[in-house]
């Protein structure tokens, strides 16, 4: 790293660079001088080794180890009037693999997150139905049940990005992201139970879905997505859903903008008509160059990021081996590849899929190279299984101009620079 | 262990048999009952479908919107600090940064009514009369020049009023406009361009929040400071003096607990704790037993500024008579708040703010 660019970037960022180059640097020395002296950590007793660790029950309900206390949601306070109704980003950057831990997915509120037992839940179905009914929880745990795993993405995930490279981690640019394995109870089987033979044709019918919270959240769902894969879910990863994620129920909408996966979920009203509720008039449209504005923009389209290296990730171990690994979803359907540049999208190799990828849930994709301490421009391209290919920011702008906001999938650039460190950037 | 066989033989028999049975339902929960329906289904649609009786008129709407929405959105709804505006920004939409409002970017009226009556105010969702909110929503039109000043908007005049950009809005047609461009055909590997330059950089702007490490080693060397200082160390020993003295009443945990709950009505406006700021109200650590409007970052109404330099205190019977009648109390006052109807209440909550220094 040369002065010239180290008095280029802001003190806090200089200190962070200057802690992780010199993290590298010492590593590096290390590995030279495994081969000149011994390692005291192997050739001498480590405390752990002689003493005594902790008992079980030291923490009934375990959280992560001290040393990864920075693995944590962020907050970016500039973006919203107030926290409680705001968001934050999951650490995607210092995850692996695809499945997100409660503790540290995203949280998007209205009215901040509430507390409410299960005792104390209500779900109402009530409308163009044979029979309103009312539920409680312990109703909801005897239909029969079902597990899927599927990503839950904002629909202004990558919306900061629209204007220019802003924002310089893959958290905060890509982290209004989670992807859980949910265990519940198809919302098919309850509009079955309250009866639809009333309601008479289907296709044109609506499923108003809201939550128990002060801003009870409501959105509109067409009744063919309702009886597809909606699931009223209580469970996530195992166990029950966190508070911030809507314990103890919450709607999962596959596929589609988080917005509409309403959480502490206390009502379903068959409608004949969409409500136009405000999330779906003034918020989560997307408008064109003329002013026009698309609505119902449900799907999340095909996407993907490398997760590292990228800026909170930096190289710390110079030349070599390197992993490139990141994350790829798409809400039509299942992803089928992801390409890789190194070189800002001359050439493009295909990167390999931890798992082949499945419906609607995050795949993870790796790209295992020789690093020649070059610098890089990184992206990553998805492929899902309709044939789509995500698109770069210059193509979306020429279709969508230069006004919107929400889903925005394009494809994202990192510039790795000779020292390791990255930095989000647009390029031509 | 042979009971609890056999009751699990049992239970997957009566599956395997019951399967079939269920066609007609599990006959799983109860029948919703009319009036439960009435207090949840609330939600309005674009035909007028769910409008209460009532109605409500711009003159009675300009004081209610005032003392229940100016706060966070402005007298004239031309919105606070990040709060959303609801009035301006017609014929913006077409613009570099278009500005959405009620009269410049919503499609329908029937949203207004729903929102403000499901969501809002921030802090006192559902609190409002049907005719409060008929008359929030004629102001709310009234800011925006649609209706005239001596509008009365009810449930048989909705849906005349016309929303300037109702026709703005198409169906979502990526199908058509986009998945035919992004394709397989459109992937490129080999020589898909001869050069690349950097066009913008994130850091030029450097918007983006602090790292975590950075921030914590700043509070460990505070921390560090704060306890080699003698004359905190000499400031905390006589705080546990204090508290161990009778006269010095420590608040009831279980009083402060209630007021933590009575809090929730302020803290969309006010924060309280270690990492708190000014909101749209001051910071209220080290008000309870001071000088009022002591907070040199926040803008103080000048009623509250001549109130504190008449000397005014909050001890426990001045923070009583504000939080009773703020308007009151401090002619001026910008806090828009009602007031707290009990007395147990305003008790509860000066006992959760005394413990904040």
């Amino acid at each position: 790293m040369s002065n010239e660019d180290d008095t280029a970037l802001t003190p806090s960022r200089r200190a962070f660079l200057k802690g992780s180059a010199a993290a590298g640097g010492a590593l590096m020395a290390a590995g030279a001088a495994q081969a000149q002296e011994a390692d005291p950590l192997i050739t001498e007793v480590q405390d752990w080794a002689t003493g005594l660790g902790d008992g079980v029950d030291a923490t009934p309900y375990g959280l992560p180890i001290e040393y990864e206390d920075d693995v944590v949601r962020r907050n970016v306070p500039w973006l919203t009037a107030d926290p409680i109704s705001s968001i934050n980003f999951t650490p995607i950057h210092a995850l692996d693999g695809t499945i997100t831990p409660q503790g540290c997915a995203f949280e998007r509120h209205h009215s901040g997150a509430i507390s409410m037992r299960k005792e104390d839940f209500r779900l109402m179905i009530n409308g163009l139905v044979d029979k309103p009914l009312v539920f409680t929880y312990a109703d909801l745990e005897r239909f029969p049940r079902e597990n899927h795993v599927y990503f839950c993405e904002c629909a202004a995930n990558t919306g900061m990005e629209w204007a220019g490279a802003q924002l310089n981690g893959a958290q905060f640019t890509h982290g209004m992201i989670h992807n859980m394995e949910y265990t519940g109870v198809p919302l098919r089987t309850l509009l079955q139970e309250a009866g639809l033979d009333a309601v008479g044709e289907l296709s044109d019918k609506w499923v108003y879905v809201e939550g128990a919270d002060a801003s009870s959240n409501g959105r509109s769902i067409p009744m063919e997505k309702a009886l597809d894969d909606v699931l009223v879910a209580f469970k996530a990863n195992g166990e029950a859903l966190r508070m911030e994620h809507g314990y103890p129920v919450r709607l999962v909408v596959p596929g589609w903008e988080g917005n509409m996966w309403v959480k502490w979920l206390r009502r379903i009203e068959v409608t004949d008509q969409a409500v136009e509720s405000r999330e779906e008039t003034s918020k989560y449209t997307d408008t064109l160059a003329d002013g026009t504005s698309r609505k119902w923009t449900w799907v999340m389209d095909a996407k993907s990021v490398v997760t590292s290296p990228s800026p909170q990730s930096p190289i710390t171990h110079g030349q070599g081996p390197l992993v490139i690994t990141g994350l790829a979803w798409s809400g039509n359907g299942a992803i089928t590849g992801v390409d890789v540049t190194t070189d800002g999208g001359m050439t493009w190799q295909k990167a390999r899929l931890a798992k082949p990828g499945e419906k609607m849930a995050l795949t993870r994709f790796y790209l295992d190279i020789d690093w020649d301490g070059s610098e890089m421009l990184l992206q990553s391209r998805a492929h899902d299984e309709t044939g789509y290919v995500q698109p770069t920011k210059t193509q979306l702008r020429e279709v969508r101009g230069e006004n919107s906001v929400y889903h925005n999938n394009c494809i994202q650039t990192w510039h790795v620079k000779e020292n390791g460190e990255a930095e989000n950037v647009e390029i031509s | 262990m042979s009971r609890f066989l056999k009751g699990t033989a049992l239970a997957a028999l009566t599956l395997t048999a019951a399967a079939p049975a269920f066609a007609d339902g599990y006959g799983l929960g109860r029948e919703a009952l009319p009036e439960e329906i009435a207090a949840w289904n609330l939600d309005i649609a674009p035909d007028g479908t769910g409008l209460p009786d009532g109605s409500g008129s711009v003159e009675d709407g300009e004081w209610i919107f005032s003392e229940n929405c100016a706060v966070c959105h402005g007298e004239f709804a031309e919105g606070v600090d990040n709060w959303p505006k609801l009035a301006g920004g017609e014929d913006t939409l077409a613009d570099k940064d278009p500005l959405k409002t009620v009269g410049s970017y919503w499609p329908y009226l029937s949203t207004v009514f729903d929102y403000v009556r499901r969501s809002m105010p921030f802090g006192a969702a559902q609190t409002l009369s049907d005719d409060d909110i008929y008359a929030i929503t004629a102001y709310i039109l009234y800011s925006n020049y649609l209706v005239e000043d001596d509008f009365v908007l009810s449930k048989d005049n909705f849906l005349d009023v016309e929303m300037p950009n109702a026709e703005g809005f198409i169906v979502d047609d990526r199908a058509k406009t986009e998945y035919p461009i992004f394709t397989e055909a459109n992937a490129c590997y080999e020589n898909c361009k001869d050069d690349v330059e950097i066009t913008m950089r994130a850091t030029v702007l450097d918007v983006t929040p602090e790292e975590t490490a950075e921030e914590e080693a700043a509070l460990q060397e505070a921390a560090a400071e704060t306890v080699v200082e003698p004359d905190t160390t000499d400031k905390a020993e006589s705080a546990v003096d204090a508290a161990a003295e009778p006269a010095m009443e420590a608040p009831d945990p279980e009083l402060v607990a209630a007021g933590e709950n009575v809090f929730k009505k302020c803290k969309a406006c006010h924060k309280v704790g270690e990492d708190a700021k000014n909101g749209t109200g001051p910071l209220l650590n080290g008000v309870v037993g001071h000088p009022a409007a002591q907070n040199a970052d926040f803008k103080y109404s000048n009623g509250m500024k001549d109130a504190a330099a008449g000397g005014l205190v909050w001890d426990h019977e001045a923070l009583t008579g504000y939080l009773t009648k703020p308007r009151d109390y401090i002619k001026g006052t910008k806090m828009s708040f009602a007031g707290l109807k009990k007395q147990d209440d305003i008790d509860a909550v000066i006992a959760y703010l005394s413990t904040f220094d």
